[in-house]
């Protein structure tokens, strides 16, 4: 029998799984132990056990016009305490220098008259509103939902990629992950002592309820998705399940007087909080495209009465801009008066004329970004282009700096992902989930670990091609998890079968069989 | 509750219970013809065509035979009234309401909707029958799982309501099939088992094979779920009890528009009422011949119920278009 691991090739990309061939790291040895001996068709079950949860819950999406079940990988990451301590406290940092940045930039804008970032910079940004200016949210947050992408480089070391401050999107695929995996491989799930990620919802909604318009003691909280068509709806309908609210589209708002009002069978009823799942450019045709009909119009008068809140806030775009990003660093150290946690990836911004020709000369060993892309759209890799695509870049760079950034290529960490019969390396990324209430960022212990599938490609994006992981952050050996918490208060442990006996009522059955049974047989 | 999503689920409903009573009515059809050879066939399914308000496709040859039937009123994924376009209805419409359905109803009808396919292959090889029976056991696990999944609240209201009343309609429609065209029509054994009704029937009325005695079952049994005057009296409870929900609530917020200076009932309540009352005090014993009339009713009465209850409850706003330039 060929061992799953046989094949597993060690390159200069630090690996999450073994730190030398055949030796796993210490996060990993039962992992490791549990895979070691699977019989490939044993696996290759599992996996489509897997393949066929996601397809039956309608968890899809489309791929060159098939429906896919969204792929997950069954081998999990896993994330030892300590390491996922600096992530938690890197990201935690970083939500609220983002947070202090758009606070001052849609208010005072010191940091513009300090010259910490040049204006120009900020004004530029395609995500920067000038209808932002002057909508004060009622708790003072703009990015009630934050998801920081971070890469690991070939030391180890968590480093920030991007960050996403307007509508993050993947939260739904950590949750759902972990329910599939945890069933998977039951056994294996419970020999970790795994943090959990179901509470996601309930802290959510908790933000979105402190987010509320002043003087609103029972807030009606909705989601506003874009349709049965958008490609997250799966994550939409989730979420408003989950937190047990309305999910609404555009045309189920109303907006009249500076209140928003949703379209009910008992007539019309007020609505004081939307998570908006919509970009702010199709969110109210008054103020951005006026062909959206998807958005509400009049919703953002509204904002800015006070009468509602939109979360995340109008203009959050100004602080997730990838030329903004090479700014954060900064923003830690002048708001927060602190050292950065996490380190960007190396970036040279273009402005500078000198910097500009070196990066044009040397494309070919670089990553060039669009400053306003998501979703990995427009992104090259100078290692992997061919001549004609560098020579586009270069003109298409050389027109609009501004519009790009350049960076030094990171070697993603790789982990067993399972391909056709064996393990085989794959590039992950991971993005963390910040949820902000105002008194208090929480980061969902775990988030979204994507997978880049074909071999050695380096773009995790699930619409090129990209898988993921359920993400295990393991519990600190001194720290309880909540549920042992919860059982040790109730004494559940110490419970004698005596006192349980006592506190239930005695159990019926129907007749037995007839005593003439033998008789009737006759 | 959302309008839109009322509306989604009343028509979830529908479509559910439109799929069943399809296979069920296809059942009954294909058995008829294979019983009896003598039967002319390109009548009988035209007149079922005409029964399900589906138009007769037109085929190179012309000829509308079993085949035909199977590969519209069955197959035919773009026919809003064959079986699988129903059930692909019934989850268009659920996908727009994942949030208030239950995830295990909503499964049953991801993974129906994605078996059909392989189910239709088998088809082709074993007959029609298992893939009928197939939908029929999918729609009752279906309802089942909303039965026990559910909270008996609005949603659940005009899920109940979307399924009574096109099960009032397909019973009356399945009726029609014997009434208006008795020769090409299955017997009534055959129409009873298909309704699911031929046991509880020989329980209920003494076995005479008196065809008045099937049709007065199958119209005006009150404890036969499927019977229309039952389904009739479920959608009564239900429209009662979404208006009771619907008023009592607002009485904290504003007042809607429908509940001014309304001292009669609302109509679509009204309109079922009124069948079921009809039904009530027929005449039984001259209950087939005035069946064509019923029949007919019964289906407009639907008809016009459904529109009432889209005009009453699902209120809202197409998207506003921005009109620009000159003409503005």
């Amino acid at each position: 029998m060929a061992d799953v691991f046989d094949a597993y090739t060690l390159s200069h990309a630090w690996d999450e799984m073994f730190e030398a061939p055949g030796t796993p790291r210490r996060a990993y040895e039962r992992v490791f132990a549990a895979l070691e001996h699977l019989d490939p068709d044993e696996v290759r079950f599992r996996a489509e056990q897997v393949a066929r949860a996601f397809t039956d819950g309608g968890v899809t999406f489309a791929f060159g016009g098939e429906e896919r079940p969204f792929p997950l990988d069954l081998v999990p990451r896993v994330i030892a305490a300590a390491e996922w301590d600096e992530i938690d406290r890197g990201v935690r940092q970083r939500v609220r220098a983002l947070e202090a940045f758009l606070a001052d930039v849609y208010g005072r804008q010191s940091i513009l008259a300090d010259g910490i970032v040049p204006r120009s910079v900020v004004l530029t940004g395609s995500g920067f509103h000038r209808a932002a200016h002057g909508i004060d949210p009622a708790n003072g947050v703009r990015v009630h939902v934050a998801g920081i992408d971070l890469v690991r480089d070939v030391d180890g070391r968590f480093r920030v990629l991007e960050d996403n401050a307007r509508v993050p999107s993947g939260v739904s695929y950590v949750i759902e992950n972990r329910r599939i995996t945890a069933r998977t491989f039951p056994g294996l799930f419970a020999e970790h002592r795994v943090r959990p990620v179901d509470d996601y919802p309930a802290r959510l909604l908790a933000a979105l309820r402190a987010a509320a318009p002043a003087g609103v003691h029972d807030p009606v909280v909705v989601v506003l998705t874009p349709g049965v068509a958008n490609s997250a709806y799966f994550e939409h309908a989730l979420l408003a399940r989950q937190m047990g609210v309305e999910l609404v589209e555009g045309r189920d708002l109303s907006c009249s007087g500076n209140r928003v009002r949703m379209r009910t069978t008992a007539g019309e009823q007020p609505v004081h909080v939307v998570y908006r799942r919509i970009d702010d450019e199709y969110l109210d045709p008054l103020h951005f495209r006026p062909d959206s009909v998807i958005g509400c119009p009049g919703i953002l008068n509204a904002a800015r009465a006070g009468r509602v809140t939109i979360a995340n806030g109008v203009g959050c775009g100004a602080a997730d801009d990838k030329l903004t990003y090479t700014y954060v660093p900064d923003f830690i150290r002048y708001y927060l008066n602190e050292e950065p946690v996490l380190d960007n990836v190396q970036t040279y911004r273009l402005d500078d004329p000198e910097r500009l020709a070196w990066v044009l000369d040397s494309l070919a060993e670089l990553v060039l970004k669009p400053v306003d892309g998501a979703g990995g759209k427009g992104i090259v890799i100078g290692p992997q282009a061919d001549e004609r695509t560098l020579i586009r870049l270069r003109a298409t760079v050389a027109a609009d700096p501004r519009g790009w950034i350049a960076q030094q290529p990171v070697a993603l960490s790789t982990s067993p992902t399972f391909v056709s019969d064996r393990f085989a390396p794959r590039h992950i990324d991971l993005r963390p989930f910040a949820v902000n209430s105002g008194d208090d960022v929480w980061v969902l212990p775990g988030g979204l670990t994507r997978v880049a599938l074909p071999e050695g490609a380096l773009v995790v994006n699930s619409s090129q091609g990209g898988g993921s992981k359920d993400t295990w952050v393991l519990a600190d050996a001194r720290r309880r998890l909540p549920r042992e918490a919860a059982a040790a208060e109730q004494g559940r442990a110490a419970l004698p079968p005596s006192v349980v006996r006592e506190g239930v009522a005695d159990r019926q059955a129907g007749p037995g069989p007839a005593e003439s049974a033998q008789q009737q047989q006759q | 509750m959302l309008s839109r999503i009322a509306e989604s689920l009343f028509w979830l409903g529908r479509y559910v219970e439109r799929a069943d009573d399809t296979a069920r009515v296809l059942d009954a059809f294909m058995h008829r013809l294979l019983d009896d050879p003598g039967t002319d066939e390109e009548a009988a399914c035209r007149t079922l065509f005409a029964v399900l308000g589906v138009a007769v496709p037109a085929t190179e040859s012309g000829v509308c035979d079993a085949q035909t039937v199977l590969d519209v009123l069955a197959f035919d994924a773009r026919e809003a009234s064959s079986v699988v376009g129903a059930w692909q209805a019934a989850h268009d419409n659920a996908r727009g309401v994942r949030e208030v359905i239950s995830t295990e109803s909503w499964e049953c009808l991801n993974a129906t909707r994605l078996a059909l396919p392989a189910q239709r292959r088998a088809a082709g090889r074993l007959g029609p029958y298992a893939y009928l029976r197939y939908v029929r056991e999918r729609a009752a696990l279906f309802s089942g799982l909303a039965d026990s999944t559910m909270s008996r609240d609005d949603s659940w209201l005009f899920l109940t309501l979307g399924r009574s009343l096109e099960r009032v309609d397909m019973t009356a429609r399945l009726l029609s099939v014997k009434v208006l065209a008795s020769p090409y029509a299955p017997d009534w054994v055959t129409l009873l088992r298909a309704a699911g009704a031929d046991e509880p029937y020989r329980i209920t009325e003494s076995w005479g094979g008196d065809p008045q005695s099937a049709a007065r079952f199958l119209v005006l049994d009150p404890g036969f779920p499927r019977s229309i005057v039952h389904a009739l009296a479920t959608a009564e409870r239900c429209l009662a009890d979404v208006a009771d929900a619907t008023t009592g609530r607002s009485s904290q917020g504003r007042v809607p528009r429908r509940s001014r200076g309304q001292a009669l009932a609302p109509s679509a309540t009204r309109i079922v009422g009124r069948m079921r009352t009809v039904l009530e005090y027929l005449d039984a014993d001259t209950l087939v011949e005035r069946l064509p009339t019923v029949l007919k009713e019964l289906q407009e009465a639907c008809l016009a119920a459904s529109r009432q209850i889209a005009d009453q409850y699902f209120q809202y706003g197409t998207p506003v278009v921005w009109l620009q330039g000159k003409d503005s």
